[in-house]
């Protein structure tokens, strides 16, 4: 007991900026990210017993964050996004840090998803989940979360005009000719 | 080019017969698709890494090594009252 408590610190810290990329990315401000990542924090402590140690303490943070962002807009009837934030958030933002302009209409691209679409692409694409992972972090089906991920892809592209597999090597155009050889 | 057209006809009603094998195609598609996403070529996925990657580099906020400094503090200072 004596020595669960330090490394679950530990963990929890090591944790944290992956933790606090999520909050960001779903939500667009820094500033309403960051209350929601102490809000994490204090519940994760407060449910420290609950957690075992060894198992994926990032998981189980990424299941508390979103549980509360949910929890929260529910009693807010807030969105996920707020339009006008986003519009200061982006003239305040860091400009060493965002400053690639294709990031920034990225990000843009990504605000415009739908918020269920959004986390399935975050958890699997950046933040590097299992499908299965993200599946129990968001409390849904397996299956569930790959369409998700599959939409929010093709609606990037849509916004980004990015074409798609044309562009990429031959490594990633033979894979979907090869999914498509299997479909038909 | 006829033959071709005509091994696809064969392969969709061959598909159409049982709606489990569709399901299980449909499955494979949805997951070959899906996949795409960590190919280091999906310029997709490469942007929303290095969008992510651009705040995961943030130092930490001073305000969070704060609140886990205080927490900490707390709750030695409790149990060394339930040691007492």
């Amino acid at each position: 007991m004596e020595n669960a408590q330090p490394s679950f610190k530990r963990e929890l810290l090591a944790a944290l900026p992956s933790l606090r990329a999520f909050a960001i990315s779903l939500i667009g401000r820094h500033d309403r990210a960051d209350d929601l990542v102490q809000d994490t924090i204090m519940k994760a402590w407060a449910k420290q017993d609950h957690f075992e140690m060894g198992t994926n303490m990032k998981a189980w943070l990424f299941t508390i964050l979103r549980n509360e962002l949910y929890s929260q807009m529910r009693k807010s009837g807030r969105e996920i996004q707020d339009s006008d934030g986003l519009f200061t958030e982006s003239m305040a933002m860091h400009p060493s840090q965002y400053g690639a302009l294709d990031l920034q209409d990225f990000k843009k691209a990504l605000d415009q998803l739908p918020p269920d679409q959004r986390e399935a692409i975050i958890l699997v694409g950046a933040s590097g989940f299992s499908y299965e992972e993200a599946a129990e972090i968001c409390g849904c089906a397996v299956g569930t979360i790959k369409s998700r991920v599959n939409r929010a892809r093709q609606r990037l592209q849509e916004l980004l005009q990015i074409s798609g597999e044309a562009d990429f090597g031959p490594d990633a155009t033979s894979s979907p000719l090869t999914s498509r050889a299997f479909a038909f | 080019m006829l033959s071709m057209a005509r091994k696809r006809q064969q392969a969709k009603s061959d598909e159409l017969m049982t709606v489990q094998k569709n399901e299980e195609l449909d499955q494979q598609r949805l997951e070959l698709r899906a996949s795409d996403i960590l190919d280091p070529n999906n310029q997709i996925g490469v942007k929303l890494r290095s969008l992510y990657a651009a705040v995961q580099e943030e130092v930490i906020p001073d305000r969070f090594l704060d609140l886990l400094e205080k927490l900490d503090e707390a709750e030695m200072m409790a149990s060394a009252k339930m040691a007492e």
